[in-house]
């Protein structure tokens, strides 16, 4: 690692104060940051740790019937206590990496990180949840701005992620073995008012929506719906584990089992 | 920067680098060399500690995020004789080389109190009931942990056994 100074505040107000640094980064529970760390691919001059500000943890239900999560609410909170509220998001967040990682990463250091390959984008996205940070409220289809891209400013804090809950709506993961990471993740969620369907680890533009699918879905929602519906190899991402062609293929088996398995 | 750490019931005043990662404060500047170092990346979990009773990966996150806080290391794990579970792991043949033993056994603790407090896990059918301990339920919950000699039946059976005891 680079040298680095280290600061934990434990109020939002002094966060922000020491995010003004030049050079300075927030840190969640660092399961991605401390690797890119160690690997010399990130020099902050300061790191700002937002694991001791009470008021970014939790997870509520608000009066209108959405369920709020605090930026630095790790995996394992959601997977327990989202579970009663929104089963699929809280199976998603209980089939992030492994449970150690799940005890300290965070819903918020994901979202700010946008791995391409990480799967809350694409429960956030597929919900059309809204990304709260301490100076905005983003829609999701706003906030995805592409591989490791957001809406967020230099030194914006995430607080909240505000999920309206579906009538049905579940995850599909075709898991990396070694990484766990998606190779392909499909979430899909069915509102009173449609269906949205949201792919991970697929697009080299990142987490992204499947619109020919949410129509047909939301004429019928069910997998044969789908019919000979398909995603174009181009722009999808092409590595060691799976060809272009292949993850085109997995959007579209993928999508068909979670209606399935919400329907 | 100065920071205390309260590892296996006692308190250290340590001054360290932001740098050093929890795995190494214990092993390098308390000389608790019982958490081992295997992938430095927390892909293994060879450095499974229980922070504040929750496992986590030493390796992936900085001593200085932890002042004030609870460690639990193997040496604070059956110091006064055995365990329950270290004794089914030697009963079972839950190692060959030993080298992830130390991070298995910490998870498997905190693998354990999760299962008190009913946390369910990718798969558990019913989320809502008492998972039941099948050897997909415990391959799961413990898949934080590689073991490069694949001794993972032992494991699994010794895990079972020492559960069934506190069951």
């Amino acid at each position: 690692m680079y040298n680095f100074d280290f600061a934990r505040p434990d109020t939002l107000q002094d966060a922000q104060a020491a995010l003004r640094a030049d050079d300075a980064q927030a840190l969640g529970g660092g399961q991605t940051l401390i690797p890119t760390l160690k690997q010399r691919l990130a020099a902050p001059a300061i790191l700002v740790s937002l694991t001791a500000i009470p008021e970014l943890k939790g997870i509520c239900l608000a009066d209108d019937g959405r369920l709020c999560i605090g930026g630095a609410t790790t995996h394992a909170t959601v997977a327990r206590e989202a579970a009663a509220h929104y089963p699929a998001l809280a199976q998603l967040a209980g089939n992030i990496g492994d449970p150690a990682v799940r005890n300290r990463g965070t819903i918020g250091g994901s979202l700010a990180n946008n791995d391409p390959s990480a799967c809350y984008p694409a429960a956030v996205l597929a919900s059309g949840a809204t990304v709260i940070t301490d100076r905005q409220e983003v829609a999701a289809d706003d906030y995805f701005q592409g591989m490791f891209a957001t809406a967020l400013g230099e030194g914006e804090i995430i607080t909240e992620v505000r999920f309206p809950v579906p009538q049905a709506a579940n995850y599909q993961k075709f898991v990396q073995p070694a990484s766990r990471f998606a190779l392909v993740g499909v979430f899909v969620a069915r509102f009173a008012h449609g269906v949205r369907v949201a792919v991970t680890g697929a697009s080299e533009g990142g987490v992204f929506r499947w619109h020919k699918a949410e129509a047909a879905l939301g004429d019928d929602f069910r997998a044969e719906a789908l019919g000979d519906l398909a995603v174009e190899a181009d722009g999808m991402i092409g590595d060691l584990h799976g060809t272009p062609e292949y993850r085109a293929h997995l959007v579209r088996v993928l999508t068909g089992r979670a209606v399935t398995a919400a329907a | 920067m100065n920071i205390t750490l309260r590892v296996n019931g006692e308190s250290h005043d340590l001054d360290l680098d932001p740098r050093v990662s929890l795995l190494d404060a214990l092993r390098h500047h308390l000389h608790l060399t019982g958490t081992k170092k295997g992938c430095d990346h927390g892909q293994c979990g060879a450095c499974t500690v229980l922070l504040n009773g929750r496992r986590i990966n030493a390796c992936l996150t900085l001593a200085c995020m932890h002042d004030g806080d609870d460690i639990t290391t193997i040496e604070g794990i059956g110091a006064d004789g055995l365990t329950p579970l270290q004794q089914a792991f030697i009963e079972h043949d839950g190692f060959q080389c030993g080298y992830c033993t130390p991070g298995q056994i910490c998870s498997a603790v905190g693998m354990a109190e999760e299962l008190r407090q009913g946390w369910p896990s990718h798969v558990t059918d019913d989320l809502t009931a008492d998972p039941e301990l099948t050897r997909d339920e415990i391959a799961e919950r413990m898949s934080g942990n590689l073991c490069r000699c694949s001794c993972y039946p032992g494991i699994v059976n010794a895990i079972r056994q020492s559960l069934g005891e506190q069951a």
